[in-house]
């Protein structure tokens, strides 16, 4: 892979090797202006994030309402309190987690066939590469449309196709059963994101010494075996990294279960719910309460990941 | 042995194309669909027979999509101008300054770029309000530098640490200030790597959904994804997906083209950006 760790950004730097007083005063010059040159970013990201974020779990702790104009009240961990006897918030929670897991391991399979086929030596290659960068550009909103007019009951050219084929027996309303919608909204997911897995296994896939290959077509073991034994453990770091963010990226899901869903509460994740309660029913107090939630779960389940996976991400940041 | 390798490449080039189908075929329908009207639009036949371009002339009829395609365009500009404008020097900073703290830093942007953005919904929300920038595209183009400016850092930051350190410290021992080397020096090499973050940043922007649901109201503040999200309401009388499905491909074919252009230059700077973040 092309990429490093986050951390060795710090790792590789370099000594100033001309020597004497001077250096040390460039380097203090180098430095002040290091911290100038952060100035602006260091400020647009308190603005737009740091503060914002702060705000929220403040609010989550307050019955503020939107638009309304007086001062909202603290009230401790009521909040999070009626968020755990929501069954709504319950449902929301576990939608989520199916979603992201379902997501995930089918878009790392997937996706590994894909990269493999990719990194084959075949005429036609780049147009593979092309085709599968197509789904990655659309807009989510854009493919949320686009399936749900393929899952339309009536008009579907999915149901078409299936009936045709003889898979099913009688057109299914995919979005009216909360199971098939989930199962709807996944396969929307894996179409979309499935390319962006793909391109990060090739990456890895193209760092591997050939000589290890070679040498076992020449002892004649057999490629499962190999890929098994050899491509797996080496491309292991990058993978983990991978599904690490598309599962961040999973467990935030929105534009998909509001779009395709129309928010259904059967088939709404935590970030629908939680900007449900915050816009739909104008408790910024609840909504809040909700999105800090999401954040530690979130938080707890990247460290889970990063535990299992044994990932160090920032091993080598000093 | 040659019969049985045959067989296998046979398999293969069918594995080929049922992947090709199956990543390629919804756009395809979306375009056969996008050139049906009235009741050929229920027609499943693969192939389309005789296509109208009515669909298209509604969606620029019937509700202000040049406006918001409009829209789209400036917010997803000014927030790829201003991420790079900021950026390059943070990038300078993080990328070849020694400095306390930086390895902190640098998570820390991370982590923002990995943030849900329902986290900061409602105190964005309130932050918008305050500034009185509800309903604007201003709001939206503040909002978008939080997932925009932290990819653009740490992308610009690598592609910078690459760069010779021979060509600085020539530079530093001419008595070059670090904003003369960052602007004279680096800025000429900086480029194509620019031109690849700022892409990759457009497209993120361009496809935002969210915070331009939340943040704008009236049908002419509204951006490209949330137009297309809330077509379908239009009328309960008729189904719009003929529009919905022009809509889409409008928006989509310029997006494709694009990424098809510069693919070699956006796998690089995916899987230099995506895996650290």
């Amino acid at each position: 892979m092309t990429a490093t760790t986050p951390g060795s950004l710090t790792g590789a730097e370099d000594r100033n090797r001309i020597g004497g007083e001077t250096v040390g005063r460039l380097e203090q010059r180098r430095r002040r202006a290091a911290l100038l040159f952060l100035l602006p970013t260091v400020v647009a990201l308190l603005l737009v994030a740091g503060w914002p974020l702060l705000r929220t779990v403040y609010l989550g702790f307050t019955d503020a309402r939107l638009g309304s104009t007086e001062e909202a009240a603290f009230i401790g961990f009521a909040n999070f309190g009626y968020l755990l006897t929501d069954p709504g918030w319950w449902q929301a929670t576990w939608v989520t987690l199916k979603f992201a897991s379902a997501s995930v391991v089918l878009e790392t399979l997937l996706g590994m066939v894909i990269a493999l086929v990719l990194n084959a030596h075949l005429p036609g290659r780049g147009l593979m590469r092309a085709a599968v960068l197509v789904p990655w550009a659309i807009p989510t909103v854009i493919s949320a449309q686009m399936w749900g007019w393929m899952y339309h009951d009536l008009y579907g050219v999915v149901n078409t196709l299936l009936v045709g084929i003889g898979i099913l027996d009688a057109p299914v309303a995919w979005m009216a059963d909360p199971d098939t919608a989930l199962w709807a909204m996944v396969a929307v997911d894996v179409w979309k994101t499935t390319p962006f897995m793909a391109l990060l296994i090739l990456a890895a896939l193209q760092t591997l010494p050939t000589e290890i290959y070679e040498a076992a077509r020449v002892d004649g073991v057999h490629p499962v075996r190999v890929f098994f034994r050899v491509t797996l453990p080496l491309i292991r770091p990058a993978l983990m990294v991978a599904i690490i963010f598309r599962a961040l990226d999973a467990l935030r899901m929105f534009d998909l279960a509001y779009v395709l869903a129309g928010g259904n509460p059967a088939t709404a994740t935590l970030s629908v719910y939680a900007r449900q309660n915050l816009v739909d029913f104008q408790d910024v107090g609840y909504g809040s309460a909700a999105s800090t939630l999401l954040v530690l779960l979130i938080l707890l389940i990247t460290i889970i990941l990063l535990t299992v996976g044994r990932v160090r991400l920032a091993a080598d940041t000093r | 042995m040659r019969v049985k390798r045959q067989i296998g490449q046979a398999l293969f080039y069918v594995l080929v194309a049922v992947l090709l189908l199956y990543t390629l075929f919804p756009f395809y329908w979306a375009i056969v669909s996008s050139l049906r009207s009235g009741q050929a639009l229920f027609s499943t036949d693969l192939i389309p027979t005789d296509p109208v371009w009515e669909n298209y002339a509604a969606v620029f009829r019937e509700q202000p999509f040049a406006r918001n395609i409009l829209n789209s365009v400036i917010v997803a500009v000014s927030v790829v101008a201003l991420s790079l404008l900021l950026s390059l020097t943070a990038a300078y900073s993080l990328g070849r300054v020694r400095f306390r703290g930086r390895g902190f830093l640098l998570m820390v942007v991370l982590a923002v770029s990995m943030f849900p953005q329902v986290a900061v919904l409602s105190g964005l929300f309130e932050l918008v309000r305050i500034l009185g920038l509800y309903n604007s595209l201003t709001s939206l183009i503040l909002s978008y530098l939080i997932f925009t400016l932290p990819f653009t850092v740490w992308v610009l930051a690598t592609f910078m640490r690459e760069l010779p350190k021979e060509l600085e410290e020539a530079a530093l021992v001419d008595g070059a200030s670090p904003w003369v080397i960052l602007t004279r020096v680096f800025l000429p090499l900086m480029w194509p790597a620019m031109v690849t973050t700022g892409l990759l940043a457009f497209i993120a922007a361009w496809n935002e959904f969210l915070f331009a649901l939340t943040f704008t109201l009236s049908n002419e503040m509204r951006t490209v994804p949330v137009a297309i999200a809330l077509i379908t309401g239009a009328s309960q009388y008729e189904l719009p997906w003929g529009r919905v499905m022009a809509a889409s491909v409008i928006v989509t074919v310029p997006l494709i083209v694009l990424v098809l252009i510069f693919q070699r230059r956006i796998v690089a700077g995916l899987t230099a950006g995506a895996v650290k973040g």
